[in-house]
């Protein structure tokens, strides 16, 4: 991994917490509000499904999420386990296409 | 306290990423969300809930923290905020232990 | 107060050591030095400590007292025996020489992989080189030029322990001096010495460095200068 590398993962990291940052204030408002006074899976798929907006969001959100975790897991694999290098590197590409992979999966299933 | 702070920045990412493809699982398996709901009701598992919106409170909290010491012009409250991350990241976790 | 301070202190060497217990008569106005300085000339003649001009200038008596780094001349007994117990130690992060020495090259070293050398493009035959000492570069470079190198910022820091190749405060806060002097010729190199995981971007901001720092230095703000600097030189494809 080149000082580039490094540096431009960095760029990511941060512009992917910034973005985050506003998707989790929204999400973490919109369960609060939800939780109060219990739910149904009707209610909540009622207001789900067929919401474009919402489908937008949430796969700008799971996007941003496939990004900024596996990053930031990069740093704990070296600095907790001493782990650096491709094959860690590897594994972190995949996790990052897992984690896209079943977000938008989540995503298509709540909203579609 | 911005060491304390550091380490439950990164324990709560931890948790989170390992967490969120279990969320993403349950979530793609919509059509049987009743059932699941179901399941959720024990305290158990609103124990868990209420753990990991704290955790992602205090991360993104300890994560804002980071971002105004790393991109903002340095001033001398920067040493306060590791204080005051922790004490947003709490009050939101209050709130929604009352909503639960 | 009591009249007498127990004292442990860590003696061995580079294969490991244990800590020792002394028993000091406590006096008014006792530094932390005072105390190490009295067990070497009337307990214990075998250990070994650094120190040089005792009145907070040097930097060379830097020590861990209960767990923190600190200078041991400027560290009064009072402000840190609790119950009349203290325990003293070499600086962590670095190797031990013997006691309470520790092997500063590596800190150095690193100061040098930094780039922390000035390098100007004038030789003696030519006239000064002028710096507006108002300008904004030469006030960001003198509000961290008065580094002198104790090493107790690099034994604060949680990400020197954590990763044994981390450059460190000390080391940024220099090479973010020269990043600044408008006279230096070699901060395209420097930034690319201070860039990737190593380097400015391993800081997690803890920032025990600002904390602790005797001279009341903020590295943590000259490296999140150098993150930022590295940055957008990587995005310029300039790194």
């Amino acid at each position: 991994m080149s000082a580039r590398t490094d540096t431009l993962l960095w760029v990511a990291q941060r512009a992917s917490a910034v973005v985050l940052a506003l998707c989790v204030v929204a999400h973490l408002a919109t369960i609060i509000y939800a939780v109060q006074g219990g739910l149904t899976g009707a209610e909540i798929l009622g207001r789900t499904r067929g919401n474009a907006a919402g489908m937008a969001f949430y796969t700008v959100f799971v996007l941003a999420v496939a990004v900024h975790a596996p990053i930031g897991l990069r740093t704990v694999l070296a600095e907790w386990f001493g782990w650096r290098g491709r094959a860690r590197d590897f594994l972190l590409i995949a996790f990052a296409v897992l984690l896209a992979a079943m977000g938008l999966q989540a995503v298509r299933g709540v909203f579609a | 306290m911005s060491r304390a702070l550091a380490r439950a920045h990164r324990l709560s990412g931890i948790a989170l990423a390992l967490f969120l493809p279990a969320h993403f699982y349950v979530l793609s398996r919509a059509l049987e969300l009743d059932a699941f709901l179901a399941w959720t009701e024990q305290p158990a598992v609103k124990f868990a809930e209420w753990g990991l919106v704290t955790l992602l409170a205090l991360h993104l909290a300890g994560g804002l923290r980071v971002l105004a010491l790393e991109f903002l012009p340095w001033r001398d409250w920067a040493k306060g905020l590791a204080a005051a991350a922790a004490a947003v990241a709490l009050a939101v976790g209050l709130a929604f232990a009352l909503a639960l | 107060m009591s009249a007498v301070l127990k004292v442990r202190v860590w003696r061995g060497g580079p294969e490991g050591g244990a800590w020792r217990a002394y028993e000091v008569p406590r006096r008014e106005s006792q530094t932390v030095l005072d105390v190490v300085t009295h067990i070497q000339r009337a307990l214990d003649s075998t250990l070994a400590y650094r120190y040089a001009c005792r009145v907070g200038m040097c930097g060379s008596c830097a020590m861990m007292v209960n767990g923190a780094p600190r200078w041991t001349c400027r560290t009064h007994v009072d402000k840190v025996a609790r119950d009349g117990k203290l325990s003293v130690a070499p600086l962590r992060n670095l190797p031990v020489i013997r006691d309470l020495v520790a092997d500063m090259r590596e800190f150095f070293d690193k100061w040098a992989r930094a780039r922390g050398q000035f390098e100007g493009r004038r030789t003696r035959a030519d006239d000064f080189e002028k710096v507006a000492p108002g300008s904004e570069a030469r006030r960001r470079a003198d509000a961290a030029i008065e580094c002198i190198g104790c090493g107790v910022c690099y034994a604060a820091c949680d990400v020197v322990a954590a990763n044994p190749d981390y450059l460190g405060p000390a080391a940024l806060n220099r090479a973010w001096t020269l990043v600044n002097d408008e006279r230096d010729t070699s901060n395209a190199a420097r930034l690319r010495a201070v860039a990737g995981d190593d380097a400015s971007l391993a800081c997690h901001t803890h920032m025990s460095c600002t904390e602790r720092c005797p001279k009341a230095l903020a590295p943590t703000a000259g490296i999140a200068s150098l993150k930022r600097a590295v940055s957008r030189a990587a995005l310029a494809g300039k790194l």
